[in-house]
């Protein structure tokens, strides 16, 4: 995981920015989902499935010991993979707090990906970051 | 029958039709998505529409618009008469007996819902079972679970024997004496499977079963005749048959219908109403309460005549020939898994590739113009039974054409290169 999260939200904007069109920012995205650790057998679950995608989403939240969050998630399709790569660049080690006031659409509009946020579209974007938002709520309504 | 003489047939009937100079009736196949020309093979999902649906919609709202049924007036009138107009063509359609025979609904989910809350919820009693078959979209599936739920009736299911798609009916008789009801689709849109649902209706008439039958894929692509198929009730969309969205029909026995209760109340479906009582009109209004949708009835009997301007024969044997190059094509990529049978496939064909995501593979495609579908189809018990999360979809119609197959399968081995 610590190698993959080398790439840091800006050098992936920048990455984003000299790949031309969208053959190939897709092709780099689907790069990155496959660098993108899997989950255990055991994790895909449906407590950690995440409905509302085409393709299978399972998706975890481990607090950290310094109120941060470990993310961990993975899909049976690439392109929904490389997606979920980007919002671990955007939330994973981040506290409820940063994720809560965060919606990424800043980040999704610079790498051009911002309609692929819409519910309307069926790649399970909306519904993840609705998963992390809702479990990094969830653990600011416990610790208060 | 002689093969040879069959084929000759098919290709006097196919060749006789001008198919390239049909794209031109639809406006949106002029589009460009994500700077390509579009490639529409989501035809089983939704069809477009030609030139001649769009003008009596149009032509509809801008000359005859008003309230139809108790109007005195001229436009009333004149939205009556294209209302009931559109009945008896649906009729003629379906070779029904009457036009009392037509109810229209929102689409085929609407008509099975209505089957499932008058016939079905009128005559069905705890523990009598219902048969269905494992290649039911869930809309005609879902409504004889919450019905079932509701009245303490169990589901039934006639198998599906694998990826060939094929209903198992060495059981059928067996499973017949214990149903009550049969509904089964024409077409599988997951499989393209063509079932011989004359054949099953008959043997269920034998056994004293009401037959309904889910045309929505079938409707538009083949010649459906209700009494040839001998059914109870069938049911199609017009989005699907080059229509509009939000009309469909149900078709159903005229001792049925007369026999059943009301579906919704309102407007146009009473007779005489009091405070406490109410008397409903005949079938088909009794089905229909407040005021339909009369624009998509309009544009429904365009399309209609659109169709058997060109011949359901000539279509059905022109999608079935696109989905055989295209299989012909995909069985060359080595791992894929096709679904469906080998033989007699209507227009669409179902697949999952060994390296790419049947989503990975639509977004890519999407990025090209090529519109496909990926996922479960609104099939998901099968899916799961078959062990596959998602498969792939490209559904043709007879605007497509073989250079149309051709880019697809361009699109898909290049999308392929990215997941290798």
């Amino acid at each position: 995981m610590a190698n993959f999260l080398d790439t840091t939200v800006n050098e992936l904007v920048e990455n984003f920015e000299i790949l031309g069109d969208w053959e190939e920012r897709f092709a780099y995205l689907i790069e990155l989902g496959k660098k993108l650790p899997s989950l255990d057998e055991s994790e895909m679950v449906e407590d950690n499935r995440v409905h509302g995608c085409q393709a299978a989403v399972w998706l975890k939240m481990l607090p950290a010991s310094d109120s941060t969050f470990d993310i961990h998630a993975d899909s049976d399709a690439f392109i929904v993979k490389g997606l979920i790569a980007v919002l671990l660049m955007i939330y994973n080690g981040k506290t409820a707090e940063q994720i809560l006031t965060d919606d990424g659409t800043e980040t999704f509009a610079k790498l051009g990906l911002d309609r692929h946020l819409s519910p309307t579209r069926r790649n399970g974007l909306h519904s993840m970051l609705s998963r992390i938002k809702a479990l990094a709520a969830e653990s600011v309504v416990q610790t208060v | 029958m002689n093969p040879r003489a069959e084929t000759a047939t098919f290709a006097k009937r196919d060749e006789s039709v001008d198919w390239a100079a049909l794209r031109d009736d639809f406006p949106i196949l002029r589009e460009t998505v994500n700077g390509h020309p579009l490639v529409y093979l989501d035809n089983a999902a939704s069809s477009q529409k030609p030139h001649q649906v769009i003008d009596a919609v149009r032509r509809y709202y801008e000359h005859d618009n008003a309230n139809v049924h108790r109007g005195i007036h001229e436009l009333s009138n004149r939205a009556t008469e294209a209302y009931e107009g559109a009945r008896q063509r649906v009729a003629d359609y379906l070779n029904a007996g009457s036009r009392e025979e037509i109810i229209f609904t929102r689409g085929t989910t609407e008509g099975l819902n209505l089957v499932a809350n008058t016939w079905a919820l009128d005559n069905l009693r705890k523990g009598d079972t219902i048969l269905l078959t494992e290649m039911e979209h869930h809309s005609n599936l879902v409504p004889w679970q919450i019905l079932a739920n509701r009245i303490g009736a169990k589901l039934d299911f006639i198998e599906v024997t694998g990826d060939d798609g094929q209903l198992d009916l060495q059981w059928l008789d067996e499973q017949l004496a214990r149903a009550r009801l049969l509904s089964l689709t024409h077409i599988s849109n997951t499989m393209g499977t063509v079932n011989p649902v004359a054949e099953i209706c008959a043997r269920a008439r034998a056994a004293g079963v009401v037959t309904v039958v889910d045309a929505a894929q079938s409707a538009g692509h083949a010649l459906v005749d209700v009494q040839g198929i001998d059914c109870d009730f069938l049911t199609f969309s017009g989005h699907k048959t080059c229509g509009p969205t939000g009309i469909g029909v149900l078709y159903g026995r005229r001792e049925l219908l007369d026999a059943m209760p009301p579906y919704q109340g309102g407007g146009e479906m009473i007779l005489k109403v009091g405070y406490h009582d109410s008397t409903f009109n005949v079938a088909p209004h009794k089905f229909e309460a407040g005021t339909p949708n009369v624009a998509g009835a309009v544009g429904l009997h365009a399309a209609l005549d659109y169709l058997d301007a060109i011949g359901r024969e000539a279509i059905f044997e022109h999608d079935q020939r696109l989905a055989k190059q295209a299989c012909e094509r995909l069985a060359e990529i080595d791992g894929i898994r096709i679904f469906g049978p080998a033989e007699g496939r209507s227009g669409l064909v179902s697949f999952v590739l060994p390296d790419a995501h049947a989503l990975d593979l639509a977004t890519m495609a999407d990025q090209k113009g090529v519109a496909l579908r990926a996922g479960h189809h609104c099939n998901q018990p099968l899916l799961a039974k078959l062990g596959v999360a998602a498969t792939a979809r490209a559904s043709f119609y007879f605007y497509n054409t073989e250079a149309e197959v051709d880019r697809f399968i361009e699109v898909l081995h290049g999308v392929r290169k990215l997941f290798v």
